[in-house]
């Protein structure tokens, strides 16, 4: 991490920002040093996983010295830099470049479960009272609704031009499906060809979604639950599909599950994640799942049974085999896809039950 | 992973082999895309012009199954150029002089006869890494998925070893494991030979300890038996399997050869199987009990990089679903077995962590931020993101193995002429038994096909996009035609994650001597038109 501000030559190098004097490591930006110190400096096309893009000009703020505001995300600090984030001039700039940017969408507030990101422009506006219509008029941007895909809406009426869904699948994803075409009041979020996402290099992580901050780009099956009544309640947990440990919050309302976002501080994925964690995990409430234990009966048919009836039976099947063959004719597989519990106690199981060693699990195949 | 996922987008060399890692693990690739973006070189070793083929400075299209002959060249080029890190091995590792001399004969004309590519680019791969700073190799199960899968993870590690990649940041030999807690079943000890923690069961130290903890006096010492031979020994008279409990498998799919799998499954007396869904294996049971899913239980899992991290319940557990613990240790319990009286998963876990040496500083409450890599020995120790740093396990050295090419179990002939390799593609998982319900899945996956480069669906008089039958020596499947570039001549693929299109009815040919990982990777075949 370039972040550390204890280290001997960040000590050498010093800011004062808002009064305060703080030091810096060398090629850290006035935003980033703000931040440390906590500033409240709006952004809308920052996201700190990606390069400094220095588009929305929200984050600019006053530098001794020099006559115009700097954006603060593309600007590094200099020694003996004097720094000003929110003064009123500053403050007044950003309401007029809210007001502007509010004007070209169609709606403001749009519901939390199209993104992770998706209220930031919302938030702003209503921070800086910036809903005043008065630059109302021309629109930019037309939404995508011929691309049928089941996961990404791309709602472009509600695009800002951020540049935040191109930058994160080129620098995060390394993807480069989607670009930027035209300019002005003609600039679209688009594929190559103009396809649609299926037939670009979109892999549907859904990363763009995740960092779009107006709710442009939405996701589909979240969204269908826009409508449930409960509270949007995020649990943290970490993906069931591959071993790279994604961290996710899963989203619920009531005993539903809604959706799921990546988690920014995921100590493994660092808030990315891939279609399988972002968009496949509605397999958890799926009418097929088992609902009661089930007894073979005599004609190959299924009944299901209470709990006790059928522990009962397993556990003497067991007995049986033990008494009948010895007690190495018991075999244990354990699941790869369960947690630790699950297969921890399944070899107990074998070894405190039966004192062998016949326990594995699916890794060989 | 000797490394953490963190350091992907650190080394300036990468060597990839037998990793379909775009499609796999996709969020770990995007650690690598990022390492080129910096400069760093990345060479792939596939046969199969892979997304991260594409990517790649250098693609091996190597013939399936000949890692071994690749490697031993590489290390031989490593060797002749004086590019290996001789510090490293005098202070680290044994063996060298016999490796020095066994690889003599075994130069890049020699494997290039074998690995049907090139001398010249194992030559130029061989160049790079052993030239790298800082290089990294990563593998998945296109390394071990082989008769020789022992031998193939072994070469890889003498290439690390010749070369001193290893022990540092943005180095190591770094398997991808395949499911979200293989790891952790491996690390509860749901393996044969390893108690939790990878205390081998033939030590009388972890013997005893384990008849004590466990209360079992008749706790045998030494090795059982895999998965793979109890499967054969199902319904013996003699010595045989007669009762199984499966938990969250669905074996008859997953594993090679469905049709003795099914059979074996069959001649059970008793069958009991744990899972969220009546899969195919579950409709063999006895009896079947529905376990909590994702998301409704809490509980633990280790990822690739050996970090250990917290489940968390967000929803009830779906209709009368338990979690498996809870349904293992009420079976368990009925037995008479001692020490089940477990009320939550948070008893479960710090149970394992005070029998496990790698566990021994963790407990339930302070692994709530995923923080640790184990090993993680005693309490407030950092947990280990670097393994081999200093040393190598116990301190021993690192050895070089002497390891000769071997064909795989079955070769391509007049009957079988095809190459078959398997493995998976981006939008599925596995069987399918949780991404085929998602919704939307099908949009971009709905049906499997056989991947054919498109000049042998010509001559073979195939048709893009129309059924063909395929055979091998066990059985026959019947899948549509995909031409594709991906696929290399002579050589076809297609992923097991449709129970429609089961590939695993045709493989199984072999097994690796030491692990019994099937040769899932390779697979003669005939493919006629259906």
């Amino acid at each position: 991490m370039i972040n550390d501000p204890n280290s001997a030559i960040a000590a050498q190098l010093s800011i004062t920002i808002d009064g305060q004097q703080t030091s810096f490591i060398e090629g850290e930006t006035i935003y980033q040093v703000s931040k440390r110190l906590e500033k409240d400096i709006p952004t809308l096309c920052y996201d700190d996983r990606l390069d400094a893009f220095g588009g929305c000009r929200l984050c600019v703020v006053e530098v001794e010295g020099i006559r115009n505001p700097v954006a603060s995300c593309t600007t590094q600090a200099n020694d003996g830099m004097v720094v000003k984030t929110s003064p009123p001039h500053i403050e007044k700039m950003r309401k007029t470049l809210l007001e502007m940017v509010a004007s070209e969408n169609r709606q403001i507030d749009v519901d939390p479960l199209r993104g992770l990101a998706s209220q930031e422009l919302s938030t702003l506006v209503n921070k800086y009272g910036a809903r005043s219509g008065r630059f109302a008029g021309k629109k930019s941007g037309t939404t995508n609704l011929q691309d049928l895909n089941p996961f990404i809406l791309r709602d472009y009426e509600q695009c800002i031009s951020c540049y935040r869904c191109v930058r994160v699948c080129a620098e995060q994803e390394g993807d480069y499906a989607i670009t930027v075409a035209n300019r002005g009041f003609e600039t679209q979020i688009t594929t190559e060809f103009g396809n649609d996402l299926r037939d670009s290099d979109c892999t549907f992580c859904g990363q763009c979604v995740q960092t779009c901050p107006t709710g442009a780009l939405a996701d589909k099956k979240a969204i269908r639950h826009v409508e449930l009544p409960e509270e949007i309640k995020k649990t943290r947990t970490v993906c069931p599909y591959c071993a790279v440990g994604c961290s996710i919050d899963l989203m619920t309302k009531g005993d539903k599950i809604v959706g799921a976002q990546p988690a920014m501080d995921g100590p493994a994925n660092k808030g990315a994640l891939c279609i399988k964690g972002q968009f496949t995990y509605d397999f958890i409430q799926h009418e097929d799942r088992l609902k009661k234990p089930l007894m073979k009966q005599p004609d190959g048919s299924f009944k299901e049974v209470e709990w006790n009836e059928a522990l009962n039976a397993a556990a003497k099947g067991f007995a049986d085999a033990r008494a009948k063959y010895g007690r190495h004719s018991i075999f244990g597989i354990a699941s790869g896809r369960a947690p630790h519990e699950a297969a921890y106690t399944m070899q107990k199981f074998i070894r405190a039950g039966f004192g062998t060693h016949h326990i594995d699990n699916c890794s060989r195949a | 992973m000797s490394n953490p996922l963190e350091d992907m987008d650190k080394p300036d060399t990468i060597f990839a082999i037998g990793t379909n890692m775009t499609e796999c693990h996709p969020v770990a690739a995007t650690g690598l895309k990022k390492a080129l973006t910096k400069g760093a070189k990345l060479i792939v070793a596939d046969p199969r012009r892979t997304r991260l083929a594409e990517l790649a400075h250098l693609h091996l299209p190597i013939r399936v199954g000949s890692d071994v002959a690749l490697l031993l060249a590489m290390a031989h080029v490593i060797v002749r150029e004086g590019l290996t890190d001789q510090e490293f091995i005098a202070d680290r590792c044994a063996d060298y002089e016999a490796f020095e001399t066994h690889l003599k004969e075994f130069g890049p004309a020699w494997a290039s006869e074998i690995c049907e590519v090139p001398a010249s680019d194992i030559e130029q791969a061989a160049l790079w890494y052993g030239a790298a700073k800082l290089g990294a190799i990563y593998y998945t199960l296109g390394i071990t998925e082989h008769i020789c899968g022992v031998d193939n993870v072994q070469s890889l590690c003498n290439l690390a070893l010749l070369t001193g990649n290893l022990g540092k940041v943005g180095t190591g030999i770094n398997p991808m494991r395949g499911q979200n807690n293989i790891q952790g079943a491996g690390d509860c000890g749901a393996v044969p030979n390893n108690y939790p923690g990878f205390q081998p069961v033939i030590s009388e130290e972890a013997h005893e300890k384990f008849r004590t903890a466990y209360q079992q006096p008749d706790l045998d010492l030494g090795n059982s038996m895999t998965k793979v031979t109890a499967l054969n020994l199902c319904g013996l008279e003699k010595d045989g399997i007669h009762a199984m409990l499966i938990d969250g498998e669905n074996t008859v799919v997953t594993d090679p050869d469905k049709n003795h799998c099914e059979k074996a499954l069959k001649s059970l007396d008793h069958l009991v199987v744990i899972d969220i869904f009546l899969t195919e294996t579950a409709q063999m049971a006895d009896i079947v009990f529905p376990a909590s899913a994702w998301g409704e239980t809490d509980g633990v899992q280790a990822n690739t990089e050996r970090r250990v991290q917290r489940l968390r319940a967000a929803v009830p557990s779906y209709g009368d679903s338990k979690p498996d613990w809870w349904i293992i240790s009420e079976i368990a319990k009925r037995l008479g077995t001692p020490g089940f009286e477990y009320e939550s998963a948070k008893d479960v876990f710090n149970e394992l962590c005070g029998l496990s040496p790698i566990y021994k500083g963790l407990n339930w409450d302070n692994i709530g931020d995923g923080v640790y890599q184990w090993p993680v020995p005693e309490k407030d120790h950092p947990g280990t993101p670097i393994l081999h740093e200093k040393s190598f396990k116990d301190g021993k050295p690192g050895l070089f193995k002497i390891i000769g090419y071997r064909d795989p179990a079955e070769v391509i002939d007049a009957d079988y002429p095809v190459w078959l390799t398997t493995g998976r593609r981006l939008q599925a998982y596995h069987t399918r038994t949780q991404t085929g319900r998602a919704s939307g899945i099908d949009y971009l996956l709905s049906e499997e096909t056989l991947e054919i480069h498109p000049d042998d669906v010509k001559d073979w008089g195939l048709t893009d996009g129309k059924f063909v039958k395929m055979a091998s020596r066990r059985g026959e499947i019947k899948v549509k035609v995909e031409a594709t570039t991906r696929s290399p001549r002579g050589t076809v693929f297609t992923s097991f994650s449709f129970a429609e299109t089961n590939v695993n009815v045709l493989t199984g040919s072999g097994y690796d001597p030491i692990t019994q990982t099937a040769e899932l990777k390779v697979c003669p075949v005939r493919i006629k038109p259906a």
